[in-house]
């Protein structure tokens, strides 16, 4: 993928171009607002990765420009203001996903991922497959294997979600937020324990496990033979 | 600036000086209007008088002609404390009354005019008056003139006088005393209070401002601001012991990361030690982030920013959806979680922090807990509560104000998992939605509510 990073702090800035090169995607990087705007608007990026406070222009209003000009690019903002009024502001800038600084990597990458895929077409799709398991959008069941799987709505969404971003790496924060739509820390893990339950109906007594646990990230639902 | 200068400055001499001034108007007004209004009465007085007398002598002069009037005129001048009289030719010679050293221009016009007079008493002639008379020419030249003495209105304006002038006297006195003694009163508090504020500016902010009890506009203002310095003080204390506890529970763990790194430097056991050093040091870190997001969190709350945030939602499905949430985890600690929620129960309020508040309290009534956990949402009076019931070892009842404080854990739950900031967070939600939260016995466990208001304007079903 190509992504573009507006960030000013050098450090951060450098790390990240580094570390995304390493998951095999390529980074331009730009140092102010002014800069990435014009960035943003002269090239083709999959993902825009946009600090909110910047030098010259700040993040939300390069954003929010961009949208004014008709550029749908999928932007993820990265803030130091992490709580929930802070987010919705972000969102309603025109910001596709919001992460709060310090994240970790793996969960910037998780996010970057699942935005680039969110403009791919089969997200309207009305059915999922995963190997033998299906999970149909509009009749709201779930069979693997053509075996009935009945599952609690919840549960139905968890999976849903995990197979829309089948083959990607999902943190238990995206399920959170977009399961269950909650925006804050709930402590202990308990979206653990809601995953183990959902892969206890889809994947125990089936050889081929599809729900893996992808370690010190989060989930990731594929089929094993890919 | 001189000594007079001060004194002009101070508000007490204002007071005094204005007092005096309104004083002083008003008194003058009101003996002007009386004086006016007494001279007025006895110069239309005089006038009937005058013109009483004139219609007898005109009456007399029909009958008689002149010869009848001149005998009419000396009769009646001859009484006592009579009116003035004076009956003339044309020339001018006095042919009746009782009236010397008339001006002759006086008589050379009909109609009322005030003339200075002598009265001859006994023969001679005595001391000079002024008098208010009416002349008339009659036929044949002769002049006839009547007329009434000012020494009434003299009299009166006399008996006026002197208790002005005392009224004068005590109305400046009494305007002076009354200046001081309103001055002092008011302006002794005001002194009052500005040396309590000094001395709580300096430091002193258990001090508070003097109060009379009097339940006046300055009580009532000292009051309010003694509020505020409550407010301030709780604050301040807040502050201080967040600080405190920032620099215990923030630098434990920052310190643990540190020592982790430089041991794994100092003992470098091959790559598998590095990595469990950076593992330990990632997770150490998360810890600290977490602990610095419910800080900035509680921080916000405090502070009222959240207020922006306010929204109208029922309290029963963020019951209901926290439960769904917790469920799983309670059943997999081996205890069951259970919701009693009979919507709606239409709130206005911060959806997402009520909601942390909440998963909060359920985090800890799992950790905390055994055997069952109780969420419930239920309308009482103007309030709806949110109570999560636990059967754990509960609160002692000494322990329940302290343990809403940040960072307070108890010494039994030292070695338990958690930031100890999960009450002082829902104590914080509360706070901003303008009520509390209340931790009681369950009997046995721990049974907290936090109160929510009601929807303005929700009627009950």
């Amino acid at each position: 993928m190509r992504l573009l990073v507006v960030e000013d702090d050098r450090d951060a800035a450098d790390y990240l171009k580094k570390a995304l090169r390493e998951s095999g995607h390529v980074a331009e990087v730009a140092r102010d607002g002014e800069e990435g705007l014009a960035l943003a608007l002269d090239d083709e990026f999959d993902v825009l990765i946009v600090d909110r406070m910047l030098p010259k222009r700040d993040g939300l209003s390069v954003v929010s420009e961009l949208r004014a000009r008709g550029r749908s690019t999928p932007v993820l903002i990265l803030s130091a203001l992490g709580q929930v009024d802070d987010r919705v502001t972000g969102l309603r800038a025109g910001g596709d996903d919001y992460l709060a600084k310090p994240y970790s990597f793996s969960e910037l990458l998780a996010r970057i991922e699942a935005l680039a895929r969110r403009v791919a077409p089969q997200a309207s799709d009305t059915t999922y497959k995963v190997g033998d398991l299906e999970l149909d959008r509009l009749a709201h069941s779930v069979t693997r294997g053509g075996q009935d799987i009945p599952l609690q709505p919840r549960e139905f969404r968890l999976l849903e979600y995990l197979m829309r971003h089948a083959g990607q790496v999902v943190t238990r924060t995206m399920l959170l937020e977009n399961v269950w739509d909650y925006h804050f820390d709930p402590q202990t893990n308990v979206i653990d324990v809601h995953v183990s339950r959902l892969r206890s109906k889809i994947d125990k007594g089936f050889d081929k496990p599809l729900l893996h646990t992808v370690r010190g990230a989060g989930y990731m639902i594929r089929d094993g033979a890919r | 600036m001189t000594a007079l200068g001060k004194l002009v400055r101070t508000t007490t001499f204002k007071i005094v000086a204005v007092y005096l001034l309104v004083f002083a108007v008003i008194a003058g007004a009101l003996i002007l209007y009386l004086a006016r209004h007494t001279q007025d009465l006895v110069v239309s007085q005089l006038t009937e008088t005058v013109e009483a007398e004139v219609r007898i002598l005109n009456d007399q002069y029909r009958i008689g002609g002149i010869r009848r009037l001149v005998a009419v005129v000396d009769q009646r001048a001859a009484q006592p404390g009579s009116n003035l009289y004076l009956v003339t030719t044309y020339a001018g010679v006095a042919l009746a009354g009782n009236v010397t050293d008339v001006p002759t221009s006086a008589l050379d016009s009909q109609g009322w005019t005030e003339i200075t007079y002598r009265r001859p008493e006994g023969g001679e002639s005595t001391r000079e008056s002024r008098a208010l008379v009416r002349v008339f020419f009659l036929q044949g030249g002769f002049r006839l003139m009547v007329g009434r003495d000012f020494e009434e209105r003299e009299r009166l304006r006399q008996i006026l006088a002197v208790p002005a002038r005392w009224a004068v006297v005590l109305l400046v006195v009494l305007g002076v005393v009354g200046g001081l003694v309103v001055a002092r009163r008011v302006l002794g508090r005001i002194d009052a209070m500005t040396a309590s504020s000094g001395r709580i500016m300096a430091g002193d902010l258990a001090g508070r401002l003097p109060v009379a009890g009097s339940g006046d506009e300055f009580d009532r203002l000292a009051n309010s601001l003694n509020t505020m310095l409550e407010r301030i003080e709780g604050l301040m204390a807040g502050l201080k012991h967040v600080s405190d506890n920032i620099a215990h529970d923030l630098k434990t763990p920052l310190t643990r990361l540190r020592n982790r790194a430089e041991e794994a430097l100092r003992t470098s056991q091959g790559e598998a030690g590095y990595r469990a050093a950076l593992e330990a040091t990632l997770e150490e870190s998360e810890h600290l982030i977490r602990t610095f997001d419910a800080l900035l969190m509680i921080a916000r709350a405090e502070a009222g920013e959240a207020r922006e945030g306010m929204v109208d939602f029922d309290a029963a499905d963020v019951a209901k959806s926290v439960a769904e949430l917790y469920e799983p985890l309670a059943e997999e600690s081996g205890m069951t979680l259970g919701v009693e929620a009979d919507g709606p129960l239409p709130v206005r309020g911060h959806r997402e922090l009520v909601s942390q508040a909440l998963a909060n309290l359920v985090d800890n009534a799992i950790k905390h807990g055994a055997g069952e956990v109780r969420i419930s949402a239920r309308r009482e009076g103007d309030q709806v509560l949110l109570t999560v019931a636990d059967r754990g070892p509960g609160i002692p009842e000494k322990d329940r104000a302290r343990v809403l404080e940040r960072f307070v854990r108890l010494e039994a739950s030292r070695s338990r998992p958690g930031s100890g900031l999960g009450l002082s967070l829902a104590a914080a939600v509360a706070r901003l939605h303008g009520t509390e939260i209340k931790l009681a016995d369950n009997n046995p466990g721990l049974r907290v509510s936090l109160a929510l208001p009601l929807r303005p304007g929700y009627d009950k079903a």
